[in-house]
Formats: C-alpha cells, structure tokens, sequence
C-alpha cells in the first residue's frame, strides 16, 4: 500500500499533460503531434484512476475504460487519415499544408 | 518500499515522455512513448487498479504505439523537423507556458486536498466482479455505444485507407 497522497498524483499527471501540450505547440510534425495528444489523454487517464482510487469509487475507473476504448478507435482513425494526406500530399509536416491558406 | 516504486515510475514515465516530444526521430519517439506507458501502468498497479493496467499496456502499447510504428515505416520519414519557436506559435507557447507552469506550482505548493490515507479507504478498482458489475448494470448503455463506436471507427478506416477507382466513385 503506498503513502503517497493525493496532490503528488495531480502534479504528476499535470507534468505529463504539460509535457504533451509542449509537443502539441512546438513539433511541426504530424505523427509527433499525434505521440503528444496520446500522452495528453494519457495523463488525463491518470488523474482519473487517482481520484477514483483516493475517494474509494469506481466510476472514474470506468470512465478511463471507455477512454481507452475511444482512443483506441480514435488512433485508428487519426493515422488512416495522416496516411490518406500523405498520399495526396507527400508530406505530413503541418508548416507544408498550407492549402487552405489565403 | 512501494513508495520509492512510486517516484521511481513517476520519474521515468516523465523522464520518457520528455524524450518522446523532443528526440528527432519518429521510431524514438514511439519507444519512449511505448516506456512512458509502462511507467504508468505501473502506477496504475500501485494505485490498485490492475485492470487498467493490464489494458492500458495491452490496448496502447500493444495496439496504439505498433500501430504508430507501423505508420512511421509506412510512410518512411528519414528525419523528422525540431522546434520551432516563431510568430504566433512562439506567443501561444509562452502564454501556455506560463499558465502551465504557474498552475503545476501552485498544485505543487498549496493544494490543499485532503485524502484520507490509502489503507483506510476501499480499493473498488481492485476487483473484477465491481467492474463487470457496473459494466453491466450502470453503464450499459455507453457500453453498448462504445462497441457501436469500434465499429464505426472500423468501417471509417476502411472507407479512408481504400483507393476508389472512377467507377466506384460515380
């Protein structure tokens, strides 16, 4: 049984999303941007299991259930449609797709 | 003992998470990504909630990061462009930064959540009954929407990744 309290569980989770949020702004890379959202939704996941855990209930750990399940379908959904760009446009750096642009 | 665990996993999920937003190349970022999983899967374990765990490292690290890979050879970057720091970007980025890290000090510092200490309250997420249980009986319906959702998301790959000739098409 750990000792651990509750607010070193937020501060680690609220380091990875910073972490993550980080790579969403500065890579100009799509997959890498793509990395960085998962350890986002990843770090959301683990506030929830925390809180879940210190109040003694179940439904936080539910929900990270059906995160898992979303993100699941939502990576494949997310690369099917980089592979598509990359086809029509043989690049994924987010700086080169500008076609909407003026 | 299981404490030090704690701060061990902590760091090296950070530690790897850093190296997964900033190394240069995609396969290294998709393996520090993949360690950064498991470092919280164990944290998962430690905070009692070995369900989670398990799927976290079979569903992510198992299907999402060889899914990652998969792509990254797929499409066959040899090198992957660094940071940027210029224009609006740069601004949003250092206003982000700034609220980000005032926000991870003041948790740091002055939170002030009480919890109880973790042997007096119930590990719920332990067992496997409590979760079929409320799978089942609760949250049947969103159950039933996620599984709807898998599917959807299958044939939206499929109609995404095909190449549709001009007949189809018409």
């Amino acid at each position: 049984m750990i000792t651990v309290g509750l607010n070193t569980c937020i501060l680690l989770s609220v380091v990875l999303f910073a972490i993550g949020f980080f790579g969403v702004l500065l890579r100009k890379n799509t997959l890498v941007i793509y990395i960085s959202l998962e350890l986002m939704l990843v770090a959301a996941m683990l506030l929830l299991v925390a809180f879940s855990r210190y109040n003694g209930t179940l439904d936080g750990n539910i929900f990270v259930f059906f995160i898992l399940t979303v993100a699941a379908a939502e990576v494949a959904v997310g690369l099917a449609i980089i592979v598509a760009l990359f086809r029509q446009r043989v690049t994924i750096e987010v700086d080169q797709l500008n076609a909407l642009k003026n | 003992m299981l404490d030090s665990l704690f701060y061990f996993l902590a760091c090296f999920s950070v530690i790897f998470a850093v190296g997964a937003v900033t190394s240069r190349n995609a396969v290294n970022a998709a393996m520090c990504f993949l360690l950064c999983l498991v470092g919280v899967s164990g944290i998962f374990a430690l905070l009692e909630a070995y369900l989670l765990a398990v799927l976290l490292v079979l569903v992510y690290a198992g299907a999402v990061v060889a899914l990652f890979l998969f792509i990254i050879m797929l499409l066959d970057m040899k090198r992957v462009s660094s940071w940027h720091f210029k224009g609006v970007s740069g601004l949003a980025t250092v206003i982000g930064a700034g609220l980000l890290i005032s926000g991870v000090v003041g948790i740091a510092t002055r939170g002030k959540l009480e919890s109880l200490p973790l042997a007096d309250v119930p590990a719920s997420g332990a067992s496997l009954k409590a979760y079929g249980e409320a799978l089942f009986t609760t949250y049947l319906l969103p159950l039933q929407v996620v599984g709807f959702l898998l599917l959807i998301a299958m044939l939206g790959v499929i109609v995404l990744s095909k190449k549709f000739t001009a007949e189809e098409v018409q």
